[in-house]
């Protein structure tokens, strides 16, 4: 997508006579760039196919489907703040508080409180509380996202484990592990809730000021300023919406695992970012989309997914995961008309 | 006639910089208003003031004869004050209706939904004001630069639905990325939008300023030295009012300027990078100050950029002492010898948080060190040798750059190419935003790299600078060098004589 900006000047540019000036061309791969995590994921499902054939079968494709939930509603919340041009590394520690929250309010082998499907908008309002506070120590005190999230999220865990005193809690409650369990027209609840996920994103994305103002920031802050966009509330705004969706994760995690401790997260991170940069949200901000992050999810998921079926051994497979992320920013960006890449 | 937008007498400095002197300017109601002047004349600041980014240091701005106060975009907006901007204000990767209400969207807010297809169908009426006919929903990089200006147009013009008043839009440079024929479609637009709005038209193209205003302001250092019809001032007139008359030759220190010697250190032939120059030829002799002018869009800035590793030419030779090297980047333009003071000093001449000796000897750690371990003995001794001979205040080696003012900074960056032992030195606006004071220093030091034997390529601020400090002078326009004068003192060409070949 951002090669378009370039071919866009190069064709006002081309003519020679007049006044010259010019800007630089992008990479060659042209148009198609936005195209291109598609194909990689059509050509990836059909090389596993290939060698494994049961790839191809509806039990397959929901379990594809269970694995790729969680992170799909993480990623909701992680592309708006990659739109900003900003990162979130909070991620692992507000789902762990979200999880520990909810696990202890329910029927559980801790302690005798039992709400039900009541406690169900705790972890969901404290994760966007969480989310708040990550924007807010990030604008306020104007502290680089990359470490207020990381400070936020290593604070969050610590919360989960000082909470827990470092042990394991137990569900109880089999209404909360329905949600994992109980299938709708053969697909799970937990799928169900990431598609809601995806849509409620979306919606936020394409109608509401929230959504168009994360591209606005990220592609270009002070045109926003000078525009009267209080940039700033925007951006708590953002982190608050990322963290509602991390405390949808905490539930489908406690509803998946039937428990909760405070590394339940750990891990999601490195997918999510993964899939939000593979699906071609750009880092830089201002390009992609829950669309996109819609198809690096199933790339990041299909890839895993694959890797079992086809035999990758396990230590291999997060190596392969990291030769993905490089090739896919390699690909996916046009770093032509970036000066410098620190 | 009734002014709509009166500034009256508006100072503004920054620091010992007088940017507005005095200044005084009439907008009357649907008036196409011109404001030319050099780089540097205070165009920009005053576009700045009544876009209410600056506030005036003293003076008066007067809406319909009320004085009013601007602290920001929204207040300038309020007025019924809208910008285009010169380096173009779109965001690129949102739609075209989206840019148009940007920061405006609560018009279209329904349930907290935004409702597109109003939002599109008013940009649509927008984009009809300047007879645009293009999908609103389109991405703002699919459009070409005048299709971009007239967007930026529209944007303007939306005021009109919001402000009681009469509004007033300001054209910075608007003509600056555009061919010719977009020029025209401009212009025409410009005149049939002159029923509903005022327009102030900032440009240095006068031939442009003639055509399209009804009245004309001349600024020169800060003020506006003539203000009339435009029917009543010709080219040649406000040329002279632009640069002014007399020159001073002590200033630009001329008794120094020795004759250069006759070796050719760089020599360009028939050099070209398409998009930005063509057959380009100079030769540039050890001791020589050669410098190139021309405004934005002559192609010397691509010049510049290609000596200096930034930009690699595409067609012809560029010949170092004799043989021929090509720069593919900094890197290699430093090895041959080239060194580049860049007109972002702040970002790309000096390493802010760095010492003053530390940045000294960047490029030349490699001989500072031996077996890859600095010798900070002898990089301090170096130091305070430089302090001494360009007499650099404070004379704190260990203070960081960003702690020194504009022109010790400049002087900390030759004295750092000199010390790496450059043979050419490319000076890219290197008195910019800097005081009096400071220039005088810069053009005491270019004489003395000069007198070391160093070439020196130079792209100056002004026409005067130019002529004052150059040996000889190449003039370019759109692209291609359209004549060259010889500036030995004493014979120094004109600011006219520059003038007629730039525009």
């Amino acid at each position: 997508m951002n090669d378009a900006i370039a071919t866009g000047a190069g064709a006002a540019t081309a003519p020679a006579s007049g006044r010259v000036h010019g800007k630089p061309r992008g990479m060659r791969l042209g148009r198609l760039r936005p195209f291109v995590p598609v194909a990689v994921l059509l050509l990836l499902c059909i090389g596993i196919t290939l060698i494994a054939p049961n790839f191809l079968t509806r039990g397959n494709f929901v379990r594809l489907g269970i694995s790729a939930a969680i992170p799909m509603v993480l990623a909701c919340g992680m592309t708006f703040v990659i739109l900003l041009g900003s990162i979130d590394l909070s991620t692992e520690g507000i789902v762990a508080v979200s999880a520990v929250a909810l696990s202890l309010l329910v029927k559980n082998l801790v302690n005798d409180d039992d709400f039900g499907l009541w406690a169900l908008p705790a972890p969901i309002l404290l994760g966007a509380a969480l989310g708040c506070v990550n924007g807010a120590v990030h604008v306020r005190l104007r502290i680089p996202s990359m470490i207020a999230s990381l400070g936020v999220g290593f604070a969050c865990i610590g919360i989960a484990t000082v909470v827990l005193g470092g042990i394991t809690v137990r569900i109880a409650d089999p209404l909360i592990r329905d949600i994992a369990l109980t299938r709708v027209l053969g697909i799970p609840l937990s799928v169900w809730t990431a598609l809601g996920c995806i849509l409620i994103a979306w919606l936020i994305q394409t109608y509401t000021r929230l959504g168009r103002w994360a591209y606005v920031l990220g592609g270009g802050e002070d045109i926003a300023k000078l525009s009267g966009i209080p940039v700033g509330r925007v951006r708590v705004a953002v982190y608050t919406l990322a963290g509602f969706f991390y405390g949808v994760g905490g539930i489908l995690c406690v509803a998946q695992f039937g428990q909760s401790q405070a590394l339940i997260a750990q891990g999601y991170l490195f997918s999510v970012i993964t899939a939000v940069v593979v699906g071609g949200t750009a880092l830089t901000g201002g390009e992609g989309g829950i669309l996109n992050t819609i198809v690096g999810v199933l790339l990041v998921t299909v890839l895993g997914n694959g890797m079992i079926l086809v035999g990758v051994p396990p230590y291999a497979q997060v190596g392969v995961q990291g030769a993905l992320i490089i090739v896919a920013v390699a690909l996916s960006t046009d770093r032509s008309r970036v000066r410098m890449v620190k | 006639m009734s002014a709509v937008l009166t500034l009256d007498a508006v100072n503004k400095s920054f620091g010992a910089v007088r940017a507005l002197a005095d200044v005084s300017i009439e907008i009357g109601r649907n008036e196409v208003v011109g404001l030319v002047g050099e780089n540097g004349a205070g165009k920009s600041t005053l576009m700045k003031i009544f876009s209410g980014v600056y506030q005036p240091d003293s003076g008066r701005i007067l809406h319909e004869g009320t004085p009013i106060v601007l602290r920001s975009p929204l207040d300038a907006a309020r007025a019924g004050i809208g910008m285009v901007h010169q380096e173009q204000s779109l965001l690129l990767n949102i739609s075209v209706a989206e840019n148009i209400y940007l920061g405006r969207e609560a018009a279209f807010i329904r349930m907290g939904a935004i409702n597109w297809r109003a939002m599109h169908a008013a940009a649509r009426r927008q984009l009809e004001k300047v007879n645009l006919d293009i999908d609103p929903a389109r991405r703002a990089d699919s459009l070409t630069f005048a299709e971009r200006q007239m967007v930026e147009l529209a944007k303007a013009l939306v005021l009109e639905e919001e402000t009681e008043g009469h509004i007033v839009v300001f054209l910075d440079e608007p003509t600056s990325v555009l061919e010719q024929a977009e020029i025209d479609i401009l212009f025409s637009r410009v005149r049939a939008l002159r029923g509903r709005a005022s327009f102030v038209f900032v440009s240095h193209r006068i031939d442009e300023i003639l055509e399209l205003s009804d009245r004309v302001y001349v600024m020169k250092d800060g003020a506006v030295v003539a203000g009339m019809p435009a029917a009543e001032a010709s080219e040649a007139a406000l040329h002279r009012l632009m640069v002014g008359a007399g020159r001073r030759t002590e200033y630009y220190r001329e008794d120094r300027q020795a004759a250069c010697e006759s070796r050719v250190v760089l020599a360009a032939k028939d050099l070209g990078c398409a998009g930005h120059y063509r057959h380009v030829d100079f030769e540039l002799h050890a001791g020589e100050v050669l410098a190139i002018a021309g405004v934005i869009g002559s192609g010397r800035e691509g010049v510049v950029r290609t000596l200096a590793g930034l930009l690699p030419h595409t067609e012809g030779r560029l010949e170092l002492n004799g043989a021929a090297v090509a720069f593919r980047s900094p890197v290699d333009a430093v090895r041959a010898g080239v060194g580049y003071v860049p007109q972002e000093r702040r970002v790309e001449g000096v390493v802010l948080p760095m010492s003053m000796a530390a940045n000294i000897t960047l490029p030349s750690l490699r001989r500072m060190s031996t077996w890859g371990v600095l010798g900070t003995g002898g990089e301090r001794a170096l130091a305070r040798e430089w302090v001494k001979k360009l007499s650099i205040r404070p004379p704190n080696i260990d203070l960081p750059c960003g702690n020194f003012s504009g022109g010790n900074q400049q002087k900390i960056v030759l004295a750092k190419w000199i010390e790496a032992g450059v043979r050419v030195l490319i000076l890219d606006h290197p008195t910019r935003g800097l005081d009096v004071g400071a220039k005088q220093d810069v053009y005491d030091l270019v004489r003395t790299v000069g007198e070391q034997g160093v070439a020196v390529l130079l792209t100056a601020d002004t026409l005067e600078e130019t002529i004052g400090l150059a040996h000889s002078i190449l003039v370019m326009r759109d692209g291609a060098i359209t004549q060259r004068f010889e500036a030995t003192p004493g014979a120094k060409p004109a600011q006219l004589d520059l003038i007629r070949y730039m525009v």
